[in-house]
């Protein structure tokens, strides 16, 4: 299972708790096992069936490209971190 | 031949050739999106609100229609009404109503120069009469300008439908955003530190000051498609987000990118694109928009203004526990302040066991922010460098080495979680402190010397890119990113490396969004890493090409083709080693045209890290500050043309020390902006610096196949925090607001004369 | 409107004559009646230098000077600075050493550089850092830019031959040049 590495605005999904077990095979089937046991998961992260704009997800230290389709690793540690900027804005200079 | 740091040896790349577009540019033929002219062209202006805070209640244009060589008039009403809710534009998320009344008002105006009406006419000076005949009736409403100001329960609302998480679905509100970051116990980490420094810090909202003022060209087809020419630092952009204002298909805008004169992240937005097809299309002609100065000042996009209170605790030894850090940052009239980007770079550079950021994303009374190089990060960085610098001094140790002893490595966690892969941070400490201008004395009263680090992610995203063989050998670079800078050197020398080519082979070309692939942005650092990754897969591929000919030719397996230093050879009696030219000429007979092709969305981004030492004087008289030295040191990755990438280094620096010493936006208590030219909006002249030495640094950047970083935005981040570190130690007072200007720095000068002189005559009496 | 005007004068070496409206700044003749659109606009209050001209030998913001004025005047923009075949010094060290990134202030920099070398062949750091002040870069921080000047009056001093060619290698007529030499020598 991975390590799914909660953001502090989210912990109160989880009880507090800043790390928790999550099984799929990309991210789209994390976020679904997230939502079965911590119920909200899928509202906050997700929009019109992908990843939020303004989220992003880190597999392994590496910044995904491929939204809910992101492949998960049997051990992977998962962040998700808000997208530069918010999704608002152009990521820089 | 140049040793690369992984192992390679290479050719072309990590030298200095004169680049492609050069000529053109040096001989005034190169064409910017205001060069472009067109056979019965009209000129286009745009009347701007003369409040910071109103509601339009009526906008009468008769008057002006009927003026002799006027052809249209539009106002917002022209434009559709988009739903006020984060949409996908292309590859991009974001309001689509903020971003449409940014560039027309609709019921409020938000900042003094908001765009609300636009005039097309037979001349510019005709177009501008028009506007004085506008009648626009407004209700003044009290500006909001700080975000002190705006987060007051009290305050006035800005936009009536905008919440926040936090207060609730029914609670209007000015805070767009709150994002928290959080590890370990922040309580505990200070209970622990032997020594801890807090203080508050405000920064000016300054602008990117790119020398070319915004431009655009609309030429609209009664079929519905529209060509843009205009300075942009993403062509694809501007065709995703003026499609959407405009509700037109996508595929109906074709963007030509002119030669842009700078943008440093504030071309990487829409203004006046949009209305100059809506223009064209009500005139049938084709339509210009360029903007004066002072509309650049007022109505574009700068980055924002800030207040940060930064709390940072360590041990005697120095080793960092704790830092606690609320920032609140001016995200101008619609929300996307860079404040995400500054609570994730503040503390970067380091690795602290404790921490707890509260970030806010503010709206206000001033023009909606865009981004400007490094986003967020210099002025962040102003609040936690200075303090880093406090903490080293009462430790008593060497700022150098303080930062080494804390600095981060591969496996630190980085602020948001993730652990960095291979980074450079420490590195380029390292070369400051041997570099020739750290290890010479300085000596002189009112003298001092600063230093401070900075941090920034890089993006990767999505670039094409085409290589076409010509029949005598030589080389095409067709490219979606447009140069900035030495954007297509760069590119030219990649794939002149790859294919065993001279540089000068290879022509490189900056292409119209119809002719490329999806590109986005010449912007956060990327192009050289992640075009330059697509142009080194779509050489490789001409390579396999090439292989599979020259087997061909030799009746052998392409896999028996091997090709090194140029030549194509393969084991076997009577087989002559080919060069591309050789081979080039055969390309008709062997089936056909060869073209590589190659498309990323770059994964594997490397973060930059620049460390920066400045010398000043302080005239103790007048509180100006003179910069006597300034080096920088930064990891690049891979320097693929150094000349270019000590460019970028030197251009952010003097930025950077403009920001930290007279750039401010300038607002009088209406909110009506006061400086609104160069001479009043004073950045750095060529006087106010000196030479900027650079220490590249190359820490490749795993995954890539040149292990390229991008070099464009780091170096602006340790400026501000760099110079207030020097006049520390030059005076003796710490400074903890942007910009340091002679007015403040000598305000601080007497008032700490005035507390020695009071404790002087304390201890008298 | 006021009626427009016949004005003569000589730019780059070209006696020219053009109409003009009396509000219309030399600058915007130069780009959009004569389409000379080498000298660039940046603020039109005289704050940038990126529309700097050599009016009668003296650098001038082209965009503070009525078109008008430009009556009886000799004007060389940087479309005027290159001989045909032949890169202006100045500009063959802007190339050589990067001194420009966007270039959009480069026009303005050339100019105000040969008006500084015209007068004073060798000027110090101090001095080339003084006479470009008025001329804005936002890309660069100056230093490439200072050392190209520099590297110029130098090789202007020095007599040498600067290296300049329009295109890379050797000019069409230079290798003509060399050919026939070659010839003779034989
Ligand atoms: S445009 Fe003339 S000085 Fe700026
Ligand atoms: S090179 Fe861009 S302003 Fe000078």
């Amino acid at each position: 299972m991975a390590t799914v590495i909660i953001p502090a605005q989210l912990r109160k999904l989880t009880g507090g708790k800043d790390r928790v077990k999550a099984k799929g095979r990309n991210v789209r089937q994390l976020i679904e096992d997230l939502d079965r046991q911590f119920p909200g998961f899928s509202e906050q992260l997700l929009q019109d069936g992908d990843v939020k704009p303004s989220i992003a997800v880190s597999i392994d230290g590496e910044m995904g490209t491929g939204g809910v389709l992101e492949p998960v690793g049997e051990d992977s540690e998962v962040f998700f971190l808000p997208a530069l900027g918010g999704g608002r804005e152009n990521p820089g200079g | 031949m140049a040793a690369s740091p992984n192992g390679h040896d290479y050719r072309v790349i990590g030298t200095r050739p004169v680049r492609h577009d050069g000529i053109e540019k040096v001989t005034g033929q190169a064409k910017y999106g205001a060069d472009y002219n067109f056979p019965g062209m009209l000129y286009g202006k745009i009347l701007r609100s003369p409040y910071a805070h109103a509601i339009i209640k009526s906008i009468k244009v008769d008057k002006a229609a009927a003026l002799p060589g006027v052809k249209a008039v539009i106002t917002a009403n022209d434009l559709p009404a988009l739903p006020d809710k984060m949409e996908q534009a292309g590859e991009m998320a974001l309001n689509m109503s903020h971003l449409s009344a940014n560039i027309m008002a609709r019921d409020k105006v938000l900042y003094d120069g908001h765009a609300v009406a636009a005039v097309a006419a037979t001349s510019p000076h005709i177009a501008e009469e028009a506007l004085r005949l506008i009648e626009v009736d407004y209700e003044v409403l009290p500006p909001v300008m700080s975000v002190e100001e705006a987060m007051k329960p009290d305050a006035p609302i800005l936009l009536p439908g905008l919440r926040n998480k936090e207060e609730g679905p029914d609670k209007p509100t000015n805070v767009a955003t709150h994002l928290q970051f959080k590890r370990g116990d922040v309580n505990e980490g200070f209970k622990q530190a032997d020594y801890v420094v807090e203080r508050e810090f405000k920064t000016a909202m300054v602008h990117q000051g790119y020398i070319e003022p915004h431009n655009a060209v609309g030429i609209y087809n009664p079929d519905g498609h529209a060509t843009i020419y205009c300075s942009t630092q993403g062509s694809f952009v501007v065709r995703s987000l003026s499609a959407a204002v405009l509700g037109m298909p996508e595929g109906n805008i074709k963007v030509v990118p002119a030669e842009i004169g700078g943008g440093f992240g504030g071309k990487t937005t829409i203004y006046l694109e949009p209305l100059s097809v809506l223009l064209s299309k009500k005139t049938g002609h084709p339509v210009k928009l360029t903007m004066s100065r002072a509309e650049v000042l007022r109505a574009t996009g700068p980055t924002s203004g800030s207040t940060i209170r930064c709390k940072m605790g360590c041990s005697k030894d120095g080793k960092l526990l704790a830092a606690q850090i609320w920032m609140a940052y001016e995200a101008g009239a619609f929300p996307g302040s860079p404040v995400g980007a500054g609570a994730m770079t503040i503390v970067a550079p380091y690795n602290i066991p404790n921490l707890l950021i509260d970030a806010y994303d503010v709206v206000v009374n001033r023009p909606k922010t865009a981004a400007y190089r490094a986003p967020g990060a210099s002025n962040a960085a102003m609040a936690s460098e200075t303090i880093i610098d406090e903490l080293a001094e009462k430790c008593g140790i060497d700022p150098c080495d303080f930062r080494i002893m804390n600095g981060a490595r591969e496996g630190t966690p980085q602020t948001a979680g993730p652990p960095y892969r291979r980074i450079g941070y420490i590195e380029t400490v390292e070369a400051i402190k041997n570099s020739p201008h750290y290890k010479s004395k300085l000596e002189g009263p009112n003298r001092g010397r600063g230093v401070a680090s900075g941090f920034w992610f890089n993006v990767g995203l999505q670039s094409s890119a085409i290589v076409n063989i010509h029949t005598d050998g030589t080389a095409s670079v067709v490219i979606g990113s447009v140069d900035i800078g030495g954007t297509r050197a760069a590119q030219a020398m990649i794939a002149a490396e790859v294919l065993g080519l001279d540089v000068n082979d290879v022509r490189p070309l900056v292409t119209d969004t119809d002719s490329i692939g999806h590109t986005d942005v010449t912007g956060g650092s990327r192009t050289a890493f992640a075009t330059g990754w697509a142009v080194y897969e779509a050489a490789q591929d001409v390579v396999r090409q090439l292989k599979e000919r020259a087997a061909k030719l030799w009746e052998k397996k392409p896999e028996e083709v091997s090709f090194a230093n140029g030549l194509f050879t393969a084991q076997g009696d009577g087989i002559k080693p080919m060069t591309i030219k050789e081979l080039a000429g055969r390309l008709a007979r062997t089936g056909g045209p060869i073209s590589g092709r190659a498309t990323v969305n770059a994964r594997g981004v490397g973060p930059a890290f620049a460390t920066t030492v400045i010398d000043v004087e302080v005239d103790p008289d007048t509180g100006k500050v003179q910069i006597l030295r300034a080096t920088v040191a930064q990891d690049v990755g891979k320097a693929i043309h150094p000349s270019y990438v000590e460019g970028q280094m030197q251009g952010g620096t003097a930025q950077g020390i403009g920001w930290a010493l007279n750039e401010e936006y300038f607002y009088d208590e209406r909110g009506i902006l006061r400086n609104t030219g160069l001479l009043d909006y004073r950045m750095p002249t060529c006087l106010d610096l000196p030479m900027i030495e650079t220490c590249i640094v190359e820490v490749p950047t795993p995954g890539h196949p040149l292990g390229i970083r991008g070099v464009g935005e780091v170096s602006i981040v340790p400026p501000p925090a760099a110079v207030a570190n020097a006049i520390a130690h030059a005076v003796g007072v710490r400074m903890t607001e942007l910009p340091m200007s002679p007015p403040r720095v000598l305000k601080a000068l007497l008032s700490k004369r005035t507390r020695a002189e009071a404790q002087a005559a304390a201890a008298g009496s | 409107m006021a009626k427009k005007v016949v004005v003569e004068a000589n730019i780059n070496g070209e006696p020219i004559e053009f109409l003009c409206e009396p509000r219309q700044s030399l600058l915007e003749v130069l780009r959009d009646v004569l389409e000379l659109t080498g000298s660039k606009e940046g603020c039109l209050t005289g704050d940038c230098g990126a529309c700097t001209v050599i009016v009668n030998g003296r650098p001038l913001c082209s965009c503070l000077m009525l078109g008008v004025e430009a009556q009886g005047k000799t004007i060389q923009t940087v479309e005027g600075l290159a001989a045909p075949d032949r890169l202006h010094v100045l500009q063959q060290k802007f190339l050589e050493h990067a001194s420009l990134q966007c270039g959009i202030c480069t026009p303005g920099f050339l100019m105000s550089a040969k008006a500084l070398l015209d007068r004073n062949p060798k000027p110090t750091e101090a001095e080339i850092r003084y006479a470009l002040a008025g001329n804005l870069c936002r890309c660069t921080g100056y230093d490439k830019i200072v050392r190209a000047v520099a590297d110029a009056a130098q090789t202007l001093a020095s007599g040498q031959q600067p290296a300049g060619h329009l295109g890379s290698g050797p000019s069409a007529t230079e290798q003509t040049e060399r050919f026939l030499q070659e010839q003779e020598v034989k």
